[in-house]
This record gives structure tokens, sequence and C-alpha cells, in this order.
């Protein structure tokens, strides 16, 4: 700014003018004072200066212009153009000399050249400014996913009941956006087991905060009310007054008795249900309107019995929309064959998500969450062979190992394991989660890590399972101690062997999409 | 997360330094625990003690990190030894032969008695 001081304003002003677009939009134009004024795109003294594009005296000019009024309005003496790589996106205006002499030509030379040396540089400094703008608002953004994603994820359930005859898993499988997929278990002092699986309208932090609370409904509903159809209706009246208008809430909820096999079920208009019994498969249908859009709604509750060897399948709309790459969608038909084909020798969840993804193919653009819960009844013989004592999911978070560590302790306090083996499965359950996290999921926080706490012929099995599939294993060779001291060898590497000395036995598998560690710990041996 | 913030705080007497450990041995540790190392090497100690007492985890990164340590140690002849671990980790300490470059004392007192 000395160059203005030695040419003796009283007043100057750097104004700001937008690029001109193509599409001839208005302009606002910033002066000191912050006030805003919008230039016609035609506005003729803008002509005149892609023409001229030297400094002008604003009294000399005879234009029909809304900007020269403007500038003269404002005591504008001679506007000098910033103009950058061809674009006007600026002025460098002075008002009278303090002389009162006009500005001579030598004057305007220097400020002619002083405006080629300023545009470029106020223009790396709009550039900036609009960057940060965007990053602040990407950051936002994220932000405003993240914290959604948190919401979502917390709320949903770590772990599934363990029911002795019953096998009962969820898979949560999330899109990029946040979308409302959610679903519940509610253990009731009598033994039987509510499953509730929804689907909020709407995407982002006002789709999570609803699922929260209908989630928090239900909970306390269910508490009260036995009968499926009075727990929605219900819950239904109490989400009514406090719900967006242009917001509304699936919702599946389903009362299972384990002792019987009777399921107790109604439906807001979620996705109803599958009952397969070998190829034989049934919808499980009842009517009612999703939750939230009117109050005093009554839904229709039905009856059906799961015999052993028998399943129920919940899923969400992301399952049947899915779309492989040539765009067409997975579709009921498709899900109806996946259920009636015979198991492919693992857990109905898994052949679940394995035709899923091979339907999908590995470059998915997963628009919608896909969520499934399954409930399968063991045949009759499983019963004294097997009993699954816990399944959890985690998310690949460093430090997580040790909420897996406890949880599995948790889990296995009923067998009475000696202290110094319950500290050995500990470690070797922590290392194999740290395992997964990091090198099957790559710390990815949408991944999770899947674990299965079970006995199995007087054994204790706990698997964990990551995504890290479709890679060959390697089998690393032992640490080396020496090695390491010299530093011939990475002081790391310790995790497998660490594993492999804390348990009885371990069983490493992979196929296309996960790696699973098998531990295993023989129960009928003395200390 | 049940994950127990490291810290670790170093006595230095004459020809010994003891580290006082407390908390997680983990990924999270390393700075810490080689700031700590890097002190109590500071008066040329021969021996440097590392005190498990307040430690209730130890995972495999940490056994890595307290590798790193002994090599260390016998970088500048230093001899390193430990106290207060607990039985399942004088275990591993035993498994991973750290054991055999490292003396296992039950607790302090033990460990100082064999300066003298």
């Amino acid at each position: 700014m000395s160059w203005i001081k030695n040419i003796r304003t009283r007043k100057s002003s750097v104004n700001m003018a937008g690029p001109l677009s193509h599409d001839h939009r208005e302009k606002p134009i910033t002066t000191t004072a912050a006030t805003e004024i919008a230039i016609p795109s035609d506005d003729p003294l803008l002509t005149y200066i892609h023409q001229n594009r030297g400094a002008f005296e604003v009294d000399k000019l005879q234009l029909d212009s809304f900007m020269l009024r403007k500038l003269k309005d404002a005591r504008v003496h001679l506007s000098v153009p910033l103009i950058s790589q061809g674009e006007l996106i600026g002025l460098l205006n002075l008002g009278p000399r303090l002389s009162e002499a006009d500005y001579s030509t030598h004057d305007r030379r220097l400020l002619n050249n002083l405006s080629t040396q300023a545009a470029p540089a106020l223009r790396v400094a709009q550039l900036a400014h609009q960057q940060q703008v965007q990053a602040r608002e990407r950051e936002r953004m994220d932000n405003e996913l993240r914290v959604a994603r948190v919401i979502q994820q917390t709320l949903l359930p770590k772990q599934v009941p363990t029911l002795p005859g019953w096998n009962m898993a969820a898979y949560w499988q999330p899109a990029r956006a946040v979308s409302g997929d959610f679903y519940d278990f509610i253990n009731f002092p009598d033994g039987k087991v509510a499953m509730i699986a929804g689907d909020v309208t709407d995407k982002g932090v006002p789709a999570a905060l609803m699922m929260a609370t209908t989630r928090s409904i239900l909970r306390v509903v269910a508490e009260g009310l036995v009968a499926p159809g009075e727990v929605l209706a219900e819950a239904n009246n109490r989400l009514c007054p406090d719900i967006p208008p242009h917001m509304f809430i699936t919702c599946l909820y389903a009362l299972l008795d384990p002792a019987s096999g009777l399921v107790r079920y109604a439906n807001a208009g979620h996705n109803p249900p599958y009952k397969c019994a070998g190829e034989e498969i049934v919808e499980m249908r009842a009517r009612g309107m999703p939750l939230g859009l009117m109050p005093d709604m009554t839904y229709e509750e039905k009856e059906i019995v799961i015999e052993p060897g028998e399943n129920v399948v919940i899923y969400s709309d992301g399952l049947t929309e899915a779309h492989d790459p040539q765009g067409e969608m997975f579709g009921f038909s498709r899900l109806r064959q996946v259920l009636a084909a015979p198991h492919c020798g693992e857990e109905l969840i898994h052949c679940m998500t394995n035709a899923l993804r091979d339907f999908t193919g590995p470059d998915w653009e997963q628009e919608d969450d896909v969520t499934f819960v399954t409930l399968e009844r063991l045949p009759a013989y499983y019963l004294s062979k097997q009993r699954t004592l816990a399944r959890f999911t985690l998310p690949s978070h460093p430090g997580n190992e040790r909420d897996a560590m406890e949880m599995v302790a948790e889990a296995v306090k009923p067998l009475g394991l000696p202290p110094m083996r319950l500290e050995r499965l500990k470690t070797a359950v922590a290392e194999a989660t740290m395992n997964a996290m990091e090198h099957g999921n790559k710390y990815r926080f949408e991944l999770p890590v899947e674990i299965v706490v079970g006995l199995h012929n007087h054994n204790l099995y706990v698997t964990i399972r990551d995504h890290g599939g479709g890679k060959e294993m390697d089998e690393p060779a032992d640490p080396d101690l020496e090695a390491k001291l010299a530093g011939l060898q990475s002081p790391r590497g310790w995790g497998l062997f660490l594993i492999k000395k804390m348990v009885d036995e371990v069983n490493v598998s992979s196929d296309q999409y996960h790696h699973t560690v098998e531990l295993v710990m023989y129960l009928n041996r003395e200390e | 997360m049940n994950t127990i913030p490291f810290e670790a705080h170093v006595r230095i007497q004459t020809s010994i330094s003891t580290i006082d450990l407390h908390g997680d041995i983990n990924a999270f540790t390393d700075a810490d625990l080689n700031q700590a190392y890097t002190e109590a090497e500071a008066n040329s100690p021969d021996r440097i003690l590392l005190n498990f007492s307040d430690v209730s985890y130890i995972n495999s990164i940490g056994i890595a990190l307290i590798v790193g340590l002994l090599t260390r140690a016998r970088s500048s002849n230093k001899e390193l030894a430990v106290y207060g671990l607990s039985d399942h980790y004088i275990e591993i300490f035993k498994i991973t032969r750290l054991a055999e470059y490292m003396e296992i004392y039950p607790d302090e007192a033990s460990a100082l008695q064999t300066s003298n």
C-alpha cells in the first residue's frame, strides 16, 4: 500500500469482483465497508475494462454503466483493474489526490505496473480462500458423516444372544452414505428374545438420531407390553409427535420363545422375513404402516413355529436392491434361491454374505446399508455336542483387542478355567484379534472382527474372523531372538508365535472374503 | 476401550537405574518407554531394572519394545533385569526366551540385593 501513500490520496480501496462467468449471472462487488453490490455481467464497464485493460478515470468515462455509477457514488477518481489470466478479479480504486490534482501519466504507469504484480497475488489469495472454504465444507460433511456413523455403530448390538439349540447371527455392512438401518435384540427374564430390525428413511445425522430414538422407545415399550402388535402400536404413538414430517421408520418386531420355537411377529412396513424349511420358503407377512406416519395405527400379529433344522432370515432393502456390475438387482427370487440351496457347509449368514459378494463383485458401489439377522434352529443331534457361549463383533480400532479379551473371559466364566489357562486364552485372543484388525482389516473402522466362543465335543473354540480373505496365507517362521538382538530381524513378529504357545491348537483358514483363526483349548486336560 | 495409559518413571541410584512402569505396554508405549530408557542410561549405570509391578498387560508389540530395550542395553554392555512380573508374563518371558537374557526377580529387594 506504500504506492498509494506516495500518491497521497485521501481514500483508496481495493474492490473484489468475482471472475466473469459465461452464464451471465450477476456478480457481487464488495466495498471496503463490506457491502455487496450485484453488478450485471453485461455491464458496459466490464467490456470497456477488458478492451482497455489500463487504469481509467471514472469521471472521464461516458458509459451507461451501473458499475461506473457506483464507483462515482463511492467518490472513486481512478480505478486500476486487476486482471489475472485474462480475468478481471478486482479493482484498485483510488479517491481524489490530496493535492486535488489529476493523476499524471507517470502515476498511471506506476499503478498499471502495480496492478500486474498485485493481480496474480490477489488471484492466489482468492483461490486459497476458496480452497479453505471448500475444505471446511468437506470437513464439516465428513464430520457429520462420522458422527452419524458413530451414533449408528454405538447403538447396534455388539453381542448376539446365545440360545442353546439356536444359532443367531447378525450382519451389517454400512454403505458410504449413512442410512438408518438398525437391528436390536432384547432378552426377557422369561427367556424369550425379541428380534427387531428397522430402517429409517433419510440419511445422515437426522436419520441416525431418529434411529437412536426409535431404538430407545422400542426398548421401553417392550418392557411393559408383550404382544408385538401392541409394542409397535405404542411405539408408533410415541414417535408420531416428534418425528419430522418427511421421515418414517419401517420396523419388524419378532418375539421368539426358544423353548417352543414359536415366533410371534408384527411388521410396520419392513421387508417380510423369510422362513426356510429345507427348500420350502415362506414369507412371514403381517400388515402395518411404517412407524411415525400417523398415530393410532393397529398392527396385524401373526405366529409361526420354527422346527429344528428350519431358519428365519430378516433382511433390509440394501440386500435385495444391491446391483451387480450389469445393473441387475439381487432381488427377492435370488434371495429365495440362496435360502433354499443346501448349506454351503457354513453358517447360513456366511452363505448369504458370500452370495451377495459373488453377485455384486469387488467394485460394488454400495448405496444402502445391508443388514441381515439369521436365526437357525439347530437339528436335534447338534444339541448335546455344540453350544455357542458368545458371539460378538468389534470395530477394527487399535486397543479393541483388550475388549475382545475381556468379553471372551466373561463368556467362559461358567467353565471355571484355572487362572493360568484363562490368562493364556486371553493373551491368545488379544493377539489374534490384533492380527485380524491390523493385517486382515487394515484397521478400517467399518470392517469388524467377528468373534465366536463355543463349546464342541468338550473343547473350547474361539474363532476370530476378519475380512482379509483372498490372500495367500504364509506361515511365518518362529521369531529368532538372537537375530532380533543382533538387528538382523525386526523386533516384531511375536504375535502368531505367542498364540500357538498359549492354546492347544490353532487352525487358520481363508476363503475369498474372510480369514479365520480358530483357537482350540482342550477342556478335559488336568492343569 | 480398556487400555490403561502408559507412564514410566525413572529412579537413578549409583550404578543402578530403575524404570517404574505403569499401565499397558503396547504400540502406544514406544516413545515414552524409550525416552525413559534414555534417561535411565544417563548416569551410566551398570544395571537397569524394569519394574513391572503396575503392569497388567503386555502384548506382542510390547514384547518387541522390550526386545528393543534389551538390544540397547547389550550394545552399551549394560545388564537389563526385571521384577514385578505376574506369573503369566513370567511364562511369556520364558516362552520368548527373553528370560535367557534378562534376570527375572520376584521383587525390588531381591533385584537390588544382587547388586551388592
